[in-house]
């Protein structure tokens, strides 16, 4: 009795304990969400949402601040990153789990996850010296893509890896007993199984490759006002123009960095939003039928 | 960086609080009167990084001469520094530009003072292959970091290089990628001195033409310069002679080609206008032997220090910077205040209420 009294007891402190942890995690989210907006409101009155949104001439001098060429940064590279990144990753997620020999796999797993420990600074000042000016890249949108799709290389690999691995064996092994070559058995298989779940991946690598700070502020040299389509051509992004910038705002140009943080915030969570919706009904679609 | 000032400054206090208090335990003796007793202070600042090498110098032979004071300088920017003295957060800031006039009232600790510390110049450094000795006047800079001009070999440099030959390379302009006191005063010197051709304005962040590059710190700017042949952008002079660039001797104001040494920034100090409050501005300064891009940055306090020891422990450190401390600056590349501003900041120091 006594036994079960201490039982109850640490069940529910452990239950209210698990709570609060999850509660604090929302409360942390909102406050931050509640307080960058307020201190963003002074830009967002001297502008107009729309006009901070849609207008392209950033001046501090003038105490004008339109967002678009630093929207367009941000999407830009990121789309690099992952046109490059998720042939890539898919790529060695297939080669480790169909194709490459037992003894090879933990290896090339284990190189993967190094790559994905390697602080951003350290990808950011080697696409300084080595991208810019071996490669003749410059400082740009392009080296800025580039160094982003390592670093989301990794993130993409491993979740497809995971996702791939859960396509049941007797399905594989139906196709190939069907005749099916390798690649037959991929197409047929594997990929109606996961295909969801690479999109979650390939989707959760692009919000890394969004909100990526120093690394895009090292390379991407740095320029206002751009919106082109020419990736060699110095740009800037959202979380770059933040980090270069804060340290001699004043008080408008502060706000307007901080609006700049806020927007991010909104774009990357409609991002993953997105992909969960995605990931959801393709599941639901495989599950269906 | 930050971080770790931060950190140590709390370990430190949180030591001088287990101490036992030494002397009579009556009760009444309470921390302020330990420390004055031989404990520790710490004081701490923040702001420029153009003045942090010197603060780096300074802080290690006066408190080698003062180990009861212990003194922190973290950078971050001028707009940092004011900002966290606004919040008396720091004990001082260290600033290349004054506050705003409508700032001001939100200082939470009232009057400030300002003291100049050093001058310092702002190189046009290049990279450019057979071409040691190269000048230049306001008026081809400014077309030259607009993006006017795009060769080495126009009619504009040859005019300020009479009897240089001049290579056709195209000319790669190189820029500060964060917000900058150099670039603010930089853009100043174009704006004031460049005869209308200068149309981005003055700021810390200037809108640059696209086809420009962009490096972080002046360490980054020098580093483009040193890796692209045809290059120009303005280094601080340390970091200019640290890259081992080769920099332009500039025309100033009275017409004359000057090269930045610690004697022709000192006597841009000289000729300028100096308000009661010590403030001024060293670009463009008269005079025949004055380099025109010469900048300044202060130390700035407030006038009622709250804490005494803290209070004498700041006012004692800015004597130093500004009287002994002036002889650490021609090794680090800045040069000392001339006499006359020196003479006005040592007066001011009775300001600064303990």
């Amino acid at each position: 009795m006594d036994l079960r009294g201490k039982r109850a007891y640490a069940d529910t402190a452990f239950r209210w304990l698990v709570i609060g942890a999850a509660s604090l995690v929302l409360l942390i989210l909102a406050y931050i969400a509640v307080s960058m907006t307020g201190r963003a409101l002074p830009v967002l009155q001297h502008m107009g949402v729309l006009e901070f949104i849609k207008s392209k001439r950033w001046s501090p001098a003038d105490q004008l601040f339109g967002a678009l060429p630093f929207i367009w940064g941000t999407l830009f590279t990121a789309a690099i990153a992952v046109a490059i990144a998720v042939p890539i990753s898919l790529g060695v997620a297939l080669f480790v789990t169909q194709i490459a020999p037992r003894r090879w796999r933990m290896p090339i797993v284990y190189v993967m996850d190094l790559l994905a420990v390697v602080p951003s600074v350290v990808f950011g000042l080697w696409g300084v010296m080595v991208l810019s000016q071996h490669f003749h890249l410059g400082r740009s949108f392009m080296t800025a893509g580039i160094i982003l799709a390592i670093m989301i290389t990794p993130i993409i690999t491993s979740l497809a890896r995971e996702v791939i691995e859960t396509t049941p064996q007797n399905e594989k092994e139906a196709a190939l007993a069907l005749g099916a070559t390798k690649w037959e058995m991929i197409k047929g298989a594997v990929w109606p199984h996961s295909k969801g779940g690479l999109v979650g991946a390939v989707m959760l690598g692009l919000g890394r490759a969004m909100g990526e700070t120093i690394a895009v502020a090292l390379v991407i040299g740095s320029s206002l006002g751009q919106i082109t389509l020419h990736a060699l051509s110095p740009g800037n992004s959202m979380p770059a123009v933040i980090a270069n910038e804060w340290g001699e705002a004043d008080d408008l140009h502060k706000s307007a960095l901080i609006a700049l943080a806020v927007l991010l915030f909104v774009i990357t969570i409609a991002v993953n939003l997105v992909a969960n919706a995605i990931v959801q009904r393709s599941i639901a679609r495989s599950r269906g039928k | 960086m930050t971080w770790l000032a931060i950190l140590s400054v709390a370990l430190i206090s949180s030591c001088k609080k287990n101490q036992p208090a030494t002397g009579g335990g009556s009760g009444s003796a309470s921390a302020p009167m330990v420390t004055s007793g031989g404990g520790a202070v710490t004081i701490n600042g923040s702001g420029s990084t153009f003045q942090k090498a010197f603060q780096e110098s300074a802080i290690e032979a006066f408190t080698k001469a003062n180990p009861n004071i212990k003194i922190n300088y973290g950078g971050g920017g001028s707009g940092k520094g004011r900002q966290d003295l606004a919040d008396m957060v720091v004990d001082f800031a260290g600033a290349d530009a004054p506050y705003k006039d409508a700032d001001l009232a939100k200082n939470k600790g009232g009057e400030i003072l300002y003291f100049p510390i050093l001058l310092g110049a702002i190189t046009l450094s290049y990279n450019l292959d057979g071409v040691d000795k190269l000048q230049l006047s306001p008026e081809t800079a400014a077309k030259i970091f607009q993006r006017d001009i795009k060769k080495w070999n126009d009619p504009a440099i040859a005019a300020d290089n009479p009897g240089v030959k001049l290579p056709a390379t195209d000319i790669v302009v190189a820029h500060r990628a964060d917000g900058s006191g150099t670039t603010e005063n930089f853009t100043a010197w174009l704006d004031q001195a460049g005869g209308g051709n200068w149309k981005l304005k003055s700021g810390a962040t200037v809108e640059w033409p696209a086809d420009t590059q962009a490096g972080q710190g002046n360490s980054g700017v020098a580093q483009i310069i040193t890796s692209t042949k045809g290059a120009i952008g303005y280094v601080d002079q340390s970091d200019a002679k640290a890259s081992g660039l080769h920099y332009a001797t500039v025309k100033n104001a009275a017409g004359k080609y000057i090269e930045p040494t610690a004697d022709s920034v000192s006597a841009a100090g000289a000729g300028i206008d100096v308000k009661d409050n010590l403030l001024f501005s060293a670009i463009n300064a008269k005079g025949d032997t004055s380099y025109p891009i010469t900048y300044q940055t202060w130390v700035i306090v407030y006038a009622k220090q709250t804490d005494k020891d803290k209070g004498a422990a700041v006012k004692n450190y800015i004597k130093y910077l500004i009287t002994d401390g002036q002889k650490l600056l021609p090794e680090l590349d800045f040069a000392p205040l001339p006499k006359p501003l020196q003479d006005k900041a040592v007066a001011q120091l009775d300001k600064i209420q303990v």
